[in-house]
């Protein structure tokens, strides 16, 4: 269905647009924006265990999440890379028969104590699955989404929010006439950026990337990770990576995992230059994958 | 392979395409039989019904309120009335519950829950309408005329169009949860995670990406539900009164179409044209569950055009 009154509904663009409100942020007026370096965030895994259905699945599985880098989770399939991943949101709890032990620290705030309230705590972490699943709404709908829901209701700052990150992924000189078209209509590779921006509306301070790029054209995958290399200045991002490709190319620190297990962690040059571990040096020479 | 060999691979071949050949006109075969039945059943309705039409005006028959079958007037329109009347009672009080009830078995309930409610919803809709009503006149009639009733208007029997809604919505609710289950379960779990991932709440994501997502499928299975409702008879018939006027208040009987033919049909047949008036409240019955069905697909068609 056509509507014809849209083109005067998307003028807004125009008039405002203030880009220095916008820096300091809608939802934490109280904090500086993410450029200023005296903020930093900390994720911490505390011998965390998960067990799905009777599969011991994460075993004893403790690491340090460093703000500002990009971590790449590396492994076989079936290791837990997902599993870790997450469990960093408690996405978990989601599904039946899931039994968690250990923690993890956010800031300070244990994700797994009892009574925790869990919605703040996630809207610090955006998510990007595998398959880019964008909400069943507009473009614009997509991007206000997160941000109504914390209570922003003012249309004009909507406006600018929605701008403001469809620029950052680079999708608002290509949509910015149909912003109100239906996601779904995008292609594959839209929708991934568009849920990335979608993520970053809500002023997360970490990005977690479940194979972010596995469903996408080779073009649009390069894209994602430019985003990713430009985004690291401001966000600390966790990406699970089946490709060692992509993590040679981008990762700063990486975490391989093998059967639930942590084999080795550490920064970029450690593990692909001078592996310690027997385990890590066959799975980088393609002994097995 | 030998010359031999090959004769015999090609024959085997021949065979299998002439089997492959015949099972698809086959089962093109059933699959017309059935929209055949359909095309039957609407033309011997319009044949028999016919007599009556010739006589009267169609407007006459279904806009009018006189029914004396003795003196030849035949006015549908209390019929229709109540068919509507209890329907919508119906629809109204079990969408929300139906719905709530769907949403919290596939959103929040632990699976011990499921593995209760979902046998105990298979043996309600197993259930024949025949206890339905049943368990009407002994549950909801008195309860009506003895309890409700009273606070409203200075008399009712029981046996109203509300009582017959309560129990055609009972009868219809199990349908509704299951329909309903099964659409918000079809929903992948990405979508519910990306949306939690944000800081929405369960009941956010719910609201608005669940219900969004499968408004399509609940108008479809709305539709299902109506039509479903619309030709229940027996459990109707024996909780709605029976009478014949227009239902004034919710405490007046009716007396829905479906009734009407179940009652009726078999006696007095000698009456002229009362065979034939029958005939045309089932074809009513049937052209209305038709034309609904038919006008709900293609809003059902425009509404997923604009959402996906």
């Amino acid at each position: 269905m056509k509507l014809p009154f849209l083109s005067k509904k998307i003028k807004w663009y125009m008039a405002d647009w203030n880009e220095t409100e916008l820096k300091k942020g809608f939802f934490r007026p109280d904090q500086k924006f993410r450029t200023d370096n005296a903020m930093r965030s900390n994720m911490v895994v505390d011998h965390l265990n998960v067990t799905i259905q009777g599969n011991h699945i994460l075993k004893d599985v403790s690491v340090e999440i460093p703000d500002r880098k990009i971590t790449c989770i590396i492994g076989p399939s079936g290791c837990g890379k997902s599993t870790l991943l997450k469990s960093l949101n408690r996405l978990l709890d989601a599904n039946e028969d899931v039994k968690i032990t250990g923690q993890v620290i956010v800031d300070g705030e244990e994700l797994y104590a009892p009574g925790v309230e869990i919605t703040h705590i996630r809207r610090k972490m955006g998510l990007l699955s595998q398959r880019p699943c964008p909400l069943p709404m507009s473009i614009y709908d997509n991007i206000a989404y997160g941000c109504r829901i914390h209570g922003l209701r003012n249309r004009k700052k909507l406006n600018m929010v929605v701008r403001y990150y469809l620029q950052a992924v680079g999708l608002w000189e290509e949509v910015k006439d149909r912003l109100h078209s239906p996601a779904a209509r995008m292609s594959i590779g839209q929708q991934q950026r568009l849920c990335l921006a979608r993520g970053l509306a809500v002023e997360p301070q970490f990005i977690l990337a479940d194979e972010a790029t596995s469903a996408l054209d080779p073009i649009s995958s390069k894209t994602i990770e430019d985003l990713f290399l430009k985004l690291r200045e401001e966000y600390a991002i966790v990406l699970v990576t089946h490709t060692l490709r992509q993590a040679l190319r981008i990762a700063d620190y990486v975490i391989f995992m093998y059967m639930g297990e942590i084999v080795e962690a550490g920064t970029a040059e450690q593990i692909f230059k001078h592996p310690q571990k027997e385990l890590t040096q066959k799975y980088l020479s393609g002994v097995f994958s | 392979m030998t010359r031999g060999e090959y004769k015999i691979a090609q024959k085997t071949s021949v065979f299998r395409l002439l089997k492959d050949k015949m099972a698809g006109s086959v089962m093109f075969t059933f699959t017309m039989l059935s929209v055949l039945l359909l095309i039957l059943i609407g033309a011997g309705l319009v044949i028999k019904s016919l007599p009556i039409l010739e006589e009267k005006s169609l407007w006459e028959l279904l806009f009018t309120s006189k029914w004396k079958p003795m003196r030849g007037d035949f006015g549908f329109l209390p019929f229709i009335m109540g068919t509507l009347w209890v329907t919508v009672i119906a629809i109204v009080w079990t969408l929300p519950v139906s719905l709530f009830t769907a949403i919290f078995l596939t959103e929040n309930s632990r699976s011990w829950v499921k593995k209760v409610v979902f046998p105990a919803l298979d043996i309600l809709a197993g259930l024949p309408s025949v206890v339905y009503g049943v368990w009407g006149i002994l549950v909801v009639v008195p309860w009506i005329s003895d309890s409700l009733a009273p606070h409203f208007v200075e008399y009712s029997t029981g046996y109203s169009t509300l009582t017959a809604g309560i129990v055609l919505g009972i009868m219809i609710l199990p349908l509704m949860i299951s329909l309903f289950v099964e659409l918000f379960s079809s929903v992948p779990q990405d979508l519910r995670e990306a949306s939690l991932s944000l800081g929405a709440t369960r009941w956010q994501t719910t609201k608005y990406v669940l219900l969004k997502k499968t408004f399509p499928g609940m108008v479809a299975s709305v539709t299902l539900a109506i039509s479903r409702a619309m030709g229940e008879t027996i459990a109707v018939l024996m909780v709605c009164g029976n009478i014949v006027q227009m239902p004034g208040s919710l405490f007046d009987g009716c007396y829905p179409l479906p009734a009407l033919l179940a009652n009726n049909y078999g006696e007095m047949l000698s009456l002229p044209l009362y065979e034939s008036a029958l005939m045309l409240s089932a074809l009513i019955l049937f052209v209305v569950v038709f034309v609904f069905n038919i006008v709900s697909r293609l809003i059902l068609r425009k509404i997923e055009r604009t959402l996906v």
